[in-house]
């Protein structure tokens, strides 16, 4: 199911500003990939490039390549709903549909792409809210709005509403950002589960979370990748004296 | 924070000044309610709930009855509203989701340019401009296509309640397309993205996102805006043809409250005139009612599509 995502001198302009220079980076099928870097330095944007959610934005412009599998999905000829569909992501804020009821939300893309019918929409909810360890949670409130949650619980409806579109790659803009210590855990706990059968490309701002959570890590810098390289050996050493100022918290 | 000596005095009777500023406005409202409700007095004695169903309105016989002005208000008002609801809620879907972004703002000016045309030009431009197309072209249409229908029934003069409709659709469309775009704004884009994150079209989330979270606030504008028409005067005063009978025919003139206030009140007295204040009596908690409908919706949308709220109403 995972696939690969693979990105070759991708360079990205908003206006007149270089966001990203010239970026290769690969992130293997069943990994996690973490990027890592100061506020600002265009890894966002780079999670945004790879499902093309640049787009929804004007002026933006691109060059380079990116490969999901085996397509090039800045290819203009991609279809984008089909793209975005194998290209899960979470935001940084979680963002259920407040209009929807908890069941309703992660029914939301099954219904989009009409995935199932019937009584099998119910059991795909079901399966997707076991997933993320959500279902002993709500199961007697399916009903209610997804926005009555918690904050660590609507993030973790979210996970479970990208899940139901069988995505093969999940995008994550610092997903933990506005949850507390035991939600992070939790999150933290999914990822882990998840990378068993998807690629997980993470942005975060929180450096033990990279070194507990994912297999290679990348450091970027100015729109830069600087180091990328096994998560282990980076943390432990580091090759370019950057990247071991951010980690030493020197810089950033 | 300090303040300087001479500050002080201001700062003790600034709020004072504002306070008795507030407190004005709510004896003219007070006093406005005494008066009407007053002058209505004789009449609604006279009459009592009748008057709202009599349908003889006759000033030499002294005998008054609302329902044609009524039910003249109701038709032309919901015919406008049905007319620039999905007239205005579809521009407010084009310039919130659609437009692109260079045209978004200079378009959004235009439509709020439009809400601050006096509404007699309207009315003037309805009766000269309007009022011979709809005698000549669109009227006509009707009673030769469809004249056997009762409510397309001749003969088509211009004025009349299709004319006085459309000229208030035009009335009130800047309200509802302003008001509308605002509550669809306010949508935040952490939804829309959430949704074509899943793989969704640009017509997919205006319709599962954008318009289920400014349901209400579409509703508020419409209120509105019927509250809107339903108050409009001198515009809809030029183009009705003010007949006092029921309109049976969407060809026929006809008479609004509004309309039949603004025609009879330099020279009515006694009975008529207090006849003429009930009218308006009716008129004012019908309006009041939907507008304060309608602040409640608004303003359960959210606070960003209550302050849209303020500047369109009048």
């Amino acid at each position: 199911m995972a696939e690969s995502v693979t990105v070759e001198n991708l360079s990205f302009w908003f206006g007149k500003q270089q966001v990203l220079k010239d970026i290769s980076l690969s992130a293997q099928a069943r990994e996690v990939t973490a990027l890592i870097g100061p506020s600002g330095c265009g890894k966002t944007t780079l999670l945004r490039c790879i499902n093309r959610l640049y787009r929804l934005y004007s002026g933006a412009s691109i060059t380079g390549k990116i490969t999901v599998g085996t397509e090039n999905v800045l290819d203009p000829r991609i279809d984008q709903v089909e793209l975005r569909r194998r290209v899960g992501m979470i935001f940084q804020k979680p963002n259920p549909f407040p209009h929807l009821s908890i069941f309703e939300n992660v029914a939301a893309g099954i219904r989009l792409h009409g995935l199932a019918q019937g009584r099998e929409v119910a059991e795909r909810v079901e399966s997707c809210l076991k997933k993320v360890a959500l279902w002993e949670e709500v199961k007697d409130r399916l009903d209610r709005p997804g926005t009555m949650l918690s904050i660590g619980q609507q993030q973790r409806l979210c996970f479970a509403r990208t899940l139901a579109v069988e995505p093969r790659v999940f995008l994550m803009d610092e997903p933990c950002a506005s949850l507390d210590p035991v939600s992070t855990m939790r999150i933290e706990e999914l990822i882990r589960e998840l990378h068993k059968e998807y690629t997980v490309i993470i942005v975060t701002h929180n450096m033990q979370q990279a070194a507990r959570i994912s297999q290679q890590t990348a450091f970027v810098l100015n729109g830069e990748v600087v180091e990328v390289g096994r998560t282990a050996e980076m943390f432990v050493r580091t090759r370019d004296e950057r990247t071991e100022a951010y980690l030493t918290g020197k810089m950033g | 924070m300090a303040c300087p000596s001479g500050d002080k005095v201001g700062e003790g009777f600034f709020p004072y000044l504002t306070a008795s500023a507030a407190a004005l406005l709510l004896l003219l409202v007070a006093g406005i309610l005494l008066i009407v409700f007053r002058g209505a007095w004789p009449a609604l004695h006279t009459f009592g709930l009748a008057f709202l169903f009599e349908t003889v309105w006759n000033p030499v016989a002294d005998v008054y009855g609302a329902a044609p002005a009524i039910l003249g208000t109701i038709i032309t008002s919901l015919l406008a509203l049905a007319l620039a609801g999905p007239l205005g809620v579809g521009t407010a879907i084009f310039l919130s989701e659609l437009a692109p972004l260079w045209l978004r703002k200079p378009a959004s000016f235009v439509v709020e340019l439009l809400a601050a045309v006096p509404s007699i030009v309207y009315g003037l431009w309805g009766l000269f401009v309007l009022a011979p197309i709809m005698r000549t072209v669109v009227g006509a249409w009707l009673e030769k296509n469809l004249g056997f229908l009762p409510m397309f029934q001749g003969p088509s003069i211009g004025v009349g309640v299709l004319t006085a409709s459309v000229v208030l659709t035009i009335v009130i469309l800047p309200t509802i397309t302003a008001i509308s775009r605002e509550v669809m704004r306010a949508v935040p884009s952490e939804l829309r993205e959430g949704m074509y994150a899943l793989g969704a079209t640009r017509w997919e989330v205006i319709s599962r996102v954008v318009l289920p979270n400014s349901r209400t606030g579409i509703l508020g504008a419409l209120l509105l805006a019927l509250g809107r028409a339903i108050g409009e005067a001198m515009a809809v005063t030029m183009v009705i043809g003010n007949a006092n009978a029921i309109p049976t025919s969407f060809l026929a003139p006809a008479q609004t409250a509004a309309s039949q206030i603004v025609n009879e009140f330099p020279e009515a007295f006694d009975l008529h005139l207090s006849s003429l204040f009930l009218l308006g009596l009716v008129l004012l908690v019908i309006t009041l009612v939907i507008n304060a409908s309608a602040v409640w919706l608004v303003y359960r949308t959210n606070q960003n599509a209550g302050g849209a709220l303020i500047r369109h109403e009048r």
